[in-house]
C-alpha cells in the first residue's frame, strides 16, 4: 500500500510527509503521471499560489481522473483541495481538475473585515456523514492558512466559517476528498483525519484485490 | 470562529532552552523537546524556536532540535535565528520547520521575504520585528537588539507585508522577560497597519496580559515563554481563562 504525494513545486512538503510515515503509510513521490499507476492512493498537497498547480499538466489531470476510475482514493490538501475544484480566480488561466463544482474565491474577511489570510485554528460545522471525517466532534478545531477557499456545495463535508463567510472546509464525493486545513499541522485532529484516509485506502485495496 | 493563537518560545542556545530578560542575562530552562512535549499536551497552538545567539555568532538554528520537536509535534513549527539566505531557510525548512522567521537578514535585505515567500509561500515566511519606545514612536533593532536599524516597526511591518510576509512577529524590547505586560499599544499600531496577522511577543507576566493584548492589543497571536518554561501557568489554565473572558481559544 504505497501513497503517491504529488511534488508539483508548490512548497514544502516535509510536514506532510512526516504527518504520513508517523501514521505507518509508505509514501512515495511520482516522477511522472505514469508513475501514479502503482500507488494505492494519490495525495496532492500544496500552499502558496494556485497558479503552481500549471505544473500539473493535462497528462496529470488524466492520470490522477484514471486513478479515481481504479477505485484510488484522492486527497488534495489546501491548495490541492482546491485543484479539486473547476479552478480558482487567483489564476484563471490554470484550469483544475474539476471534479468538484464551481471556483475558488477569495475571501473578504465579510462584515467585520477580518484579515485575509485566514490564518490560525477554526472550527468545523460538519455537514454531511463522511470516511474523511468519521468520529470527529462537531466543532473540532484545525489548522488553516489561506486566502482562498471553494464554495460549499453538495461535495462539502465540512464547512467553515470566517468573518461570517462560510467555505468549504472539507469535501467528499466518493473517492474524492479534499481538506482546506492542514491535517498534517492540526495535532491529534488532523491525524485522526488522515488515519481515516489511511483507513479508506486500506479498505479499498483490498476491494480491488 | 477563528481562535486567538497561544504561542510558546523556545529560544534556544546550545541544544538548551534559555530566557533572558530584556535580551540580556540567559539562564537555562530545559530540554527544546522535553517541554515542546509538554506543550503540545497542554494544547499550545504553535511553537516558535529561536537560536538566540544565532545572528551574532553567525550559527544557523541547530537543526538537531527542531528535527527532534518536529519529529513528534504535529503543529505549527516557526524556526529562526540566524537565518540569513535561501541556504539556510532550505535547511531548516527540510528540518521540519513550517515557516522560518526572518529578523536581521530581511534589514539588510528586505528583497530576501519576497525570495522565500515566492519559494514556499507567504504563510512560511514570518518577519520579526525587535522595537523599543523612542519618543512617539517604534524603533526597530536588528543583531538580536543591539543596532539601530533607524526604522519605524509600524512602516516597516507595512513593508514586509508587501514584499510578501505572512505574518509579523513583534516583540517589544521593552517588556521582554519582566512580566509587565505586552505593549499593547505598539502592538495595536501594528496590527491595524497591515492585513496579516500579528503576532505580540514580550512582556506575559498573568493571564490577563493576554485579554489585554487580544483586546486593546489588537493581536492574533501571543507568544510567550518565561512564564510557560518554569512551569508556573499552564497554557490549559491560560486558555480556560481566556474563554471565560469571552476570548475564542482552542480548547
Amino acid at each position: 500500500m504505497a501513497i503517491a504525494l504529488v511534488d508539483y513545486g508548490a512548497g514544502n512538503l516535509t510536514s506532510v510527509r512526516k504527518a504520513f510515515t508517523h501514521l505507518g503509510a509508505e509514501i512515495y513521490t511520482p516522477e511522472s503521471p505514469a508513475d501514479l499507476s502503482r500507488a494505492s492512493a494519490v495525495v496532492v498537497p500544496g500552499v502558496g499560489h494556485f497558479s503552481a498547480t500549471r505544473s500539473l499538466t493535462p497528462d496529470w489531470h488524466a492520470a490522477v481522473r484514471e486513478g479515481l476510475s481504479a477505485g484510488r482514493p484522492l486527497l488534495g490538501i489546501c491548495v490541492g483541495m482546491q485543484w479539486l475544484y473547476e479552478g480558482s480566480t487567483e489564476a484563471p488561466e490554470c484550469p483544475g481538475l474539476g471534479v468538484v463544482e464551481g471556483r475558488c474565491t477569495k475571501l473578504t474577511g465579510g462584515a467585520d473585515r477580518l484579515k485575509v489570510p485566514h490564518v490560525g485554528w477554526n472550527t468545523l460545522e460538519l455537514a454531511k456523514a463522511s470516511h474523511l471525517l468519521e468520529s470527529l466532534a462537531d466543532q473540532s478545531n484545525v489548522y488553516f492558512t489561506h486566502s482562498f477557499a471553494g464554495p460549499v456545495n453538495d461535495a462539502t463535508a465540512a464547512a467553515t466559517q470566517y468573518g461570517g463567510e462560510r467555505f468549504a472546509a472539507a469535501v467528499e464525493d466518493g473517492l474524492i476528498m479534499g481538506v482546506q486545513f492542514h491535517p498534517e499541522k492540526s495535532s491529534e485532529t488532523g491525524l485522526a483525519i488522515l488515519r481515516n484516509f489511511l483507513r479508506l485506502v486500506a479498505r479499498t485495496t483490498q476491494v480491488s484485490r | 470562529m477563528l481562535a486567538k493563537r497561544i504561542i510558546a518560545c523556545l529560544d534556544v542556545r546550545d541544544g538548551q532552552v534559555v530566557k533572558g530578560v530584556k535580551f540580556e542575562g540567559l539562564r537555562s530552562a530545559g530540554d527544546p523537546a522535553a517541554l515542546a512535549r509538554r506543550y503540545n499536551v497542554e494544547g499550545i497552538d504553535e511553537l516558535v524556536i529561536l537560536d538566540v545567539t544565532a545572528t551574532l555568532e553567525k550559527r544557523l538554528a541547530m537543526a538537531r532540535t527542531v528535527r527532534a520537536v518536529a519529529g513528534e509535534l504535529f503543529i505549527p513549527l516557526c524556526v529562526g535565528g540566524g537565518i540569513r539566505d535561501a541556504g539556510d531557510a532550505a535547511a531548516v525548512v527540510e528540518a521540519g520547520a513550517d515557516k522560518v522567521s526572518l529578523n536581521s537578514a530581511a534589514l539588510a535585505d528586505p528583497a530576501i521575504i519576497t525570495r522565500l515567500a515566492r519559494q514556499y509561500g507567504s504563510q512560511a515566511v514570518i518577519v520579526a520585528i525587535d522595537a523599543r519606545r523612542e519618543g512617539s514612536h517604534f524603533a526597530v533593532y536588528s543583531r538580536s537588539g543591539t543596532t539601530a536599524a533607524s526604522r519605524d516597526a509600524v512602516e516597516w511591518a507595512r513593508e514586509a507585508e508587501q514584499r510578501g510576509a505572512g505574518e509579523i512577529l513583534l516583540t517589544s524590547m521593552d517588556r521582554d522577560g519582566t512580566r509587565s505586560g505586552f505593549d499593547c499599544e505598539m502592538t495595536a499600531a501594528v496590527s491595524t497597519a497591515v492585513n496579516i496577522p500579528v503576532i505580540a511577543s514580550g512582556g506575559a507576566g498573568g493571564f490577563d496580559d493576554f485579554v489585554d493584548v487580544f483586546t486593546s492589543g489588537r493581536a492574533d497571536a501571543a507568544l510567550a515563554a518565561s512564564i510557560f518554561h518554569y512551569a508556573e501557568h499552564s497554557v490549559s489554565a491560560l486558555k480556560a481563562h481566556l474563554r471565560e473572558r469571552g476570548i475564542p481559544v482552542r480548547l
